[in-house]
């Protein structure tokens, strides 16, 4: 089935000559439309993780490679092909306060796009979109709407965003660290709803977060970046139950758990190899406990794990060379393909 | 209206500054039903007569009404600097905006421009456009939009800058996943945030236009028969006022001039506590 | 049985503001045991950070701080500016929110370390300094050479651990940390955590964790105190509090949570935190507590009682 929106081969890079930094590496990325399923795409500081999002949603336009809708290049598109692509692919914003104009009340975030897409044929039935849809991620409309942003509380403000998301019933939703601002008593509510937008309508969710806690929560499938290259992949129970990336373990390691009884074990040891020069290998090599000499030759391809596959369940890879010998996920097949059984 | 009233109480500055532009516009507007206009032009033989009940302002050398130039001459003063301010201003909100969210070619060339215009005196290109216009067609307008050619530039630039802060803004961005287009971005969500900061940078507009056209007509440029602050003030000097004592010849025109220039200057310090957002929002 | 460390008896703090009075700390008792790592964890509006400010003494106008703060029996509400200035930092240490930001960024690392120390009267030779320095870092696992570098030159993870190391340059007994690692990635966070708790741990220091995050607080405290609306709710030996809460906020909080091994269900709380401004009598709680009982919740404020040996609750479901 043809990717509802992809990233082929996209190479993004900022700056130039020796500030050059390369976002994401050659990423090879699709979602298919039958697949509605949450899946994580999980990383620190620099991964790449919220630049595939400015990708996808098309505001950032890639150095190297197509994005594309429904199989056309978002960059190339006529005017009604964007319009159709806008209306499709939407978005949940880390902060809760920044994505509201603080000129106008909190309405003009669900009526606006109400109006432009033509999602209601009067006032009178755009009310009621709007109305259904806050009661629907438990909001009163009349204690919400008519309000201005800063009237309402931070839980509040995400939930009408979820909202949003919900009247515009988009075929792709990205959802951006939905929950990092949000108090702790609101966030299961704001995940749990995330969860029923794609459970009940069907919607294929790509959950970005740096905290694999919520992403085990939430999500089914995992995908953990580090410098703009996919380190590890799978479903997400097994990857962060079992991680086979020293990256992904040395994370795992780190999360805390709220749990007296789940400590931070043993600390896991830094590389005592000092990899300082300049290589064209795996790019975790300097801080890997298990770096050898081909892991500074090139970068390691993603290795599907013959274990999970044996087991029959969903394909599990990682890109490290500790597992070569096993099939190969190439540069120019979709990450997604492993996620089916 | 109310909400108006109580922001200027909770801001003195912007309050202290309006009440007191607003005065000298009454005194130009008002005042002109107290005086015979002509007074402020024909010469009598009163001439330099300190403050009398015949002529509460006094009079100049050539028996001119003080009182009567006082009130056509702030007005005066006034129109060239909001038409200085607002061509100015206008003329950098639409190339400011335009730079600041299209960036591009247009971005690179405008920027170039005004780097290069603004390391040059504004003063050099005001005497020289001015000069080349003959005195009696100096009108009001013209001076106006003679100032304005410098003061754009400042404009463009600041409002450009702010323009590309707010472009990266979540509530953008949220714009265009909305369907909106990016004249409606520009009008609908950028301009409403950043009204206090062209409300500013209108005041601050206006006080440079009034600096510069009184840097004019003090050294004689201008229409030497509009009894401008700025002409005043030429007279002032060209018949030695200060020799002869005429305190009251001196003192009026600076007494006006101070006051509109302050009250620009306080307005723009209370704008600029909102323009400055530094508020932190709390989830 | 040695007196505790610290013993907060009916804090106080309320901002007397145009529209009211903010009451952000409301009657608030705790107890730090010397050696105990405490954690304080609440919500936005909870009244966590001013508590620390509160203890500090950097709660200003108008802001009053009423109550007591006995520290090793020496109560700090009643001292005056420059004893309280000098029990900064040489008793009680504390690294702010967003510390590793508030670096001079103009002055070199040792510059910023030296500067805490001479305001403290301290006057070593310059061997000695260096000395005292380099001991420092070496606590908060940096390399020497750091003491000659600008801020901007060090990563997020060691940026903090300079604040921490600057914090405890004077030994002192108590170290309120307040969201230390809030800003740095997961790998990091723990091997910051890790530095602190051990150091706290060699030093024999006692320590006040603050923050939202539950997890980190299961991760590197002793005891834990669960705040709400300006008051305190809960407070017990950590172990306990998670397996055993007992106030339904805790419960609520702590069910809410992702837990390995529990996927896909979601325990939300519903409403939103109250405003503690001119707040109403009663359980601050009530409208969105699932077990509240009609009436008493509403009409009388709960006290915080020892329900069981080292539990402490405040709520009308147990009576002692």
């Amino acid at each position: 089935m043809a990717p509802l929106m992809e990233l082929r081969n996209v190479t993004k890079t900022f700056g130039g000559g020796e500030n050059r930094t390369i976002a994401l590496d050659d990423m090879t990325f699709g979602v298919e439309p039958d697949f509605p399923h949450i899946i994580t795409i999980a990383g620190e500081s620099g991964s790449g993780k919220t630049t595939m999002m400015m990708l996808l949603l098309g505001f950032y336009e890639p150095t190297l490679g197509t994005v594309l809708y429904n199989n056309v290049n978002i960059w190339k598109m006529s005017r009604s092909e964007t319009v159709d692509f806008r209306r499709n692919v939407q978005a949940v914003f880390q902060d809760p306060f920044a994505v509201y104009n603080p000129f106008y009340k909190v309405d003009n975030l669900l009526s606006i796009p109400i109006k432009n897409f033509k999602l209601a044929n009067s006032k009178k039935e755009a009310r009621q979109l709007m109305e259904n849809a806050l009661t629907r991620v438990g909001l009163r409309p009349e204690e919400t709407l008519g309000r201005f942003p800063h009237q309402l509380s931070g839980g509040q403000r995400q939930r009408i965003a979820v909202a949003r998301a919900l009247v515009l019933n988009p075929k792709l939703l990205i959802a951006d660290e939905p929950v990092s601002m949000v108090d702790a008593s609101l966030r299961a509510t704001i995940l749990k709803q995330i969860r029923e937008l794609n459970q009940d309508l069907h919607i294929p969710i790509l959950y970005i977060t740096h905290d694999l806690t919520t992403a085990y929560h939430v999500s089914d499938y995992i995908l953990v970046l580090y410098r703009g290259s996919v380190m590890e992949a799978g479903d997400v129970e097994q990857v962060i139950r079992d991680p086979k990336h020293p990256y992904t373990k040395l994370l795992v390691n780190s999360i805390p758990w709220p749990d007296p009884n789940q400590l931070w074990g043993e600390a896991v040891e830094a590389s005592t190899k000092k990899v300082t020069a300049e290589h064209a290998g795996c790019k975790f090599a300097s801080r890997c406990p298990h770096v050898f000499e081909k892991c500074l030759q090139s970068q390691p391809p993603l290795f599907i794990s013959s274990e999970a596959l044996l087991k029959s369940t969903v394909g599990h890879a990682s890109a490290c060379y500790l597992y070569e010998g096993s099939d190969v996920l190439t540069k120019d097949q979709n990450l997604i393909q492993l996620f089916h059984k | 209206m109310k909400g108006f009233w109580d922001y200027t109480k909770r801001n003195p500055s912007f309050g202290i500054g309006l009440f007191i532009l607003l005065g000298l516009i009454l005194f130009s507007t008002v005042g002109r039903l107290f005086i015979n206009q002509n007074d402020a032009y024909t010469q009598t033989v009163d001439f330099n007569q300190p403050p009398n009940s015949k002529h509460p302002f006094g009079t100049d050398n050539q028996g001119r009404d003080l009182l009567a130039m006082m009130v056509l001459g702030t007005g005066m003063t006034l129109e060239i600097g909001a038409i200085a301010g607002g061509v100015g201003l206008g003329a950098g909100i639409v190339l400011g905006f335009v730079a600041g969210y299209y960036g591009g070619l247009f971005d690179t060339i405008l920027t170039s421009i005004i780097d290069v215009y603004m390391t040059i005196p504004s003063f050099l290109i005001l005497i020289l456009v001015a000069t080349t216009f003959r005195s009696v067609t100096l009108g009001v307008t013209e001076m106006g939009l003679i100032v304005a050619l410098v003061s754009w530039a400042g404009s463009a630039r600041a409002i450009r800058a702010q323009v590309l802060t707010m472009r990266e803004r979540p509530f953008v961005m949220m714009a265009k996943l909305s369907g909106m287009g990016s004249l409606e971005i520009v009008m609908k969500e950028l301009v409403p945030n950043l009204l206090p900061f062209l409300v500013m940078s209108l005041s601050n507009s206006v006080y440079g236009g009034i600096s510069s056209s009184l840097g004019l007509e003090a050294i004689g440029i201008g229409n030497r028969r509009n009894p401008t602050m700025g002409m005043t003030l030429f007279y002032v000097n060209y018949y030695s006022a200060f020799l002869l004592g005429l305190w009251w010849w001196i003192l009026e025109p600076v007494v006006v001039i101070v006051l509109t220039l302050t009250s620009l200057v306080l307005i723009s310090i209370g704008l600029d506590e909102i323009a400055n957002p530094r508020r932190r929002r709390k989830v | 049985m040695s007196t505790p460390l610290i013993e907060i008896k009916d804090l106080r703090t309320y901002f007397y503001v145009r529209a009211g009075t903010v009451k952000a700390i409301d009657g608030v008792n705790l107890i730090l045991e010397r050696g105990v790592k405490l954690g304080l964890v609440g919500e936005s509006g909870s009244g966590k950070t001013t508590m620390a400010l509160a203890i500090m003494r950097m709660i200003k106008p108008p802001g009053t701080v009423e109550g007591q703060v006995l520290l090793d029996g020496v109560d700090l509400v009643k001292l005056s500016g420059e004893e309280m200035r000098k029990t900064r930092l040489g008793q009680i240490a504390m690294i702010p929110q967003g510390a590793m930001n508030s670096l001079n960024p103009v002055a070199r690392i040792r510059a910023s370390m030296v500067e805490g120390m001479t305001d403290h009267g301290i006057r070593l030779s310059k061997e000695e300094m260096n000395k005292r320095i380099e001991n420092l870092l070496e606590i908060v696992e940096l390399p020497a050479k750091v003491a000659r570098m600008y801020p901007h030159e060090l990563s997020g993870g060691m940026k903090q651990r300079v604040t921490v190391a600057i914090a405890i340059s004077l030994r002192p007994k108590v170290l309120i940390a307040d969201e230390p690692t809030s800003a740095l990635d997961v790998v990091i966070q723990r091997q910051v955590m890790e530095t602190i708790t051990r150091l706290v741990k060699e030093l024999e220091l006692s320590m006040i964790l603050i923050g939202h995050d539950m997890g980190l607080m299961a991760q590197s405290v002793d005891k834990l105190a669960v705040m709400y609306a300006g008051k305190l709710a809960e407070t017990g030996d950590v172990r306990d509090m998670f397996a055993d809460p007992m106030h339904p906020y805790t419960q609520a909080l702590i069910s809410s949570l992702p837990v390995l091994g529990r996927r896909g269900v979601f325990h939300g709380l519903p409403g939103i935190p109250p405003s503690v401004i001119n707040p109403p009598v009663g359980c601050l709680f009530a409208s969105r507590c699932p077990k509240v009982i009609a009436g008493v919740c509403v009409e009388q404020n709960p006290v915080l009682r020892e329900v069981k040996p080292g539990r402490w609750v405040s709520c009308h479901l147990y009576k002692e």
